[in-house]
């Protein structure tokens, strides 16, 4: 039985977080109207002329720099010349020659505790193409053209990866670093994060490469390890039985597990590269560079320091807050409204990640509100509801944003404080129950137990355990 | 003419350009690129060694937009000029 290596390399597209397109001042913003934020330069019309946005080339060289990358100081625009209905142009304004960043590096940790670095080959700032909506039964297909010209760093990395691990690694550890930089919210649903993997196979021990195939539409971390594993065999499977791999574009099916070819070689893109005659050169100074660097925001080793010094929390709860971007910032601004560092914490390691797990979300897609966690913290806090009803309404904050002040109030899950109402509800399910009573007094300390819970039941889960327990001690002197 | 340019080459540079080109325009599109790769030829003659490879024609570096949003609903506009609109869409022939 020969043993094969999985060689891969990935060229992952991450749309910036700018307000506007790369080269027009039209916005981009996500689910507008079709063909609502177009203009000439983005819908190719001849004599638009495209003027650079700014925030691109900041974004991409923070991105450069957080990646270990060297930023190319002079560099410039490529023309990418083919047809295709999503690209009124014919022709995509990107980066060949002169890419604004090179030979960077990520470091990532896997599972068994070894940390590997995957070289960074280059990060070039292109413009992204239109949408096609397909008509289920129709001759059509139907062009929206919002996304055309929204900016784009591509990052192709070294085929540095083994193994499908490795690269769900590198693509969580290049996320967070790129949220932290806020150059763009990398929703690999959405589409603003998007990886395509080259993968070959080779003999456990070989020198050169295999031939390789580029798989695309991987749009969540499952699928793209699903689709590692698939083309894989398939890749053994074609080389066992004494045949080749083809060199070609495959697209992934994640609902039928299974990948086809897009195009092979015998339509061989030719893309006629050629310097853009519509853009200048852009120079990156000494000085302009270092200003990036002076501006780079606080990265995850020092936040998760920080935490640590500014706020107490212990090295476990910090290394999961600051795992994501999202997390750290509901947890900061929690804290800064019900000033309970602690508190927020538990609740994002415990039920946020609990529900997130349940659901099969991201920490990305989270959607409640600071002020909303920080409410429910203070009611607890407050003892106006006890912890089982907090997790009660926390679901309904999770899952709606649901404001719980609010929703404790509508749905009178105020915990029951009226010591005169609870010692009268106690009294009387001591007297229905002389048995528990007995043996509690005959040393049976564990009968309190069936008798809290019978006031708990009685009052529908809202009265305060520690004032239960109180008064129950009380009434079995 | 010391560069000939064959059939294929023509028919896959049409293909490329999506262009469908006849008989008589294959062999004057054959003649004029035999023609200015002549003249690349010559161009090629100079010795450049040393010299800069120049990126663009103009002596101009670093003109930027600022990040704010200058332009409208565009859609209209857009779509005046599309042989076939379907709501606020383009219709193309069907392409996966």
């Amino acid at each position: 039985m020969r043993q094969y290596e999985t060689v891969i390399g990935l060229e992952v597209h991450v749309e910036l977080a700018t307000k506007t397109k790369i080269f027009c001042g039209c916005s981009t913003e996500f689910g507008g109207e079709p063909n609502s934020h177009t203009c000439p330069v983005c819908t190719g019309m001849p004599g638009s002329l495209p003027v650079l946005n700014k925030q691109v080339v900041e974004y991409a060289i923070a991105v450069g720099l957080a990646t270990n990358c060297t930023i190319t100081q002079n560099c410039k625009f490529d023309r990418k010349n083919y047809f295709y209905p999503d690209n009124p142009q014919n022709y995509q304004i990107s980066q060949l020659y002169l890419p604004i960043c090179r030979d960077g590096g990520i470091e990532i940790a896997l599972e068994n505790g070894e940390k590997k670095t995957i070289g960074i080959h280059e990060i070039h700032m292109e413009e992204d193409a239109g949408k096609l909506i397909h008509d289920e039964w129709g001759e059509n297909s139907m062009v929206d053209f919002n996304r055309s010209g929204v900016p784009l760093i591509e990052i192709v990395s070294e085929p540095d990866m083994r193994s499908g691990e490795e690269v769900v690694a590198y693509l969580d550890k290049l996320r967070m670093i790129i949220q932290y930089l806020g150059a763009s919210d990398c929703k690999l649903q959405e589409g603003s994060m998007r990886a395509d993997v080259n993968l070959s196979v080779r003999e456990v021990g070989a020198e050169e490469f295999g031939t390789r195939t580029e798989m695309k539409n991987l749009n969540s971390f499952k699928a793209i390890q699903r689709a590692i594993e698939a083309e894989r065999e398939r890749q053994i499977d074609l080389i066992e039985s004494g045949e080749k791999v083809v060199q070609e574009t495959r697209r992934w099916d994640d609902n039928k597990e299974y990948s086809y070819a897009m195009r092979s070689k015998e339509d061989a893109q030719d893309y006629r590269y050629f310097p853009e005659p519509d853009l200048v050169p852009v120079v990156i100074s000494d000085q302009w560079l270092q200003e990036i660097r002076d501006r780079q925001p606080e990265l995850r080793a020092e936040k998760l320091e920080r935490y640590k010094s500014e706020f107490k929390i212990p090295d476990y709860d910090a290394g999961i807050i600051t795992a994501h971007k999202k997390l750290a910032d509901i947890f900061e601004e929690t804290t800064a409204i019900c000033h309970l560092p602690k508190k927020v914490s538990n609740w994002l390691m415990g039920e946020t990640m609990r529900l997130l797990k349940e659901h099969e979300m991201e920490a990305e897609e989270l959607s409640f509100s600071p002020e909303n966690l920080a409410k429910l913290i203070l009611l607890v806090e407050d003892r106006a509801i006890n912890n089982s009803v907090a997790k009660e309404v926390f679901e309904k904050i999770f899952g709606e944003n649901a404001d719980p002040e609010r929703y404790v109030e509508e749905h009178g899950l105020k915990t029951v404080a009226d010591d005169g109402a609870l010692r009268a509800t106690i009294e009387k399910i001591v007297s229905e129950n002389p048995q528990s009573v007995e043996d509690y007094r005959n040393g049976k300390k564990k009968a309190i137990g069936f008798l809290v819970g019978q006031t708990m039941k009685a009052t529908q889960g809202k009265a305060d355990p520690g004032m239960v327990n109180q008064i129950l001690a009380e009434l079995l002197q | 003419m010391a560069n000939i340019i064959s059939d294929e080459t023509i028919e896959y540079v049409g293909i490329l350009a999506k262009l469908e080109l006849d008989g008589q325009e294959k062999e004057q599109a054959k003649k004029d690129m035999g023609e200015m790769l002549d003249y690349i030829d010559q161009l090629n003659e100079l010795d450049t060694s040393g010299v800069e490879p120049m990126s663009h024609v103009f002596p101009v570096n670093n003109v930027f937009r600022e990040d704010e949003v200058t332009n409208g609903d565009g859609r209209d506009a857009t779509l005046e000029n599309a042989p076939e609109r379907k709501e606020d869409a383009f219709v193309v022939p069907k392409t996966i």
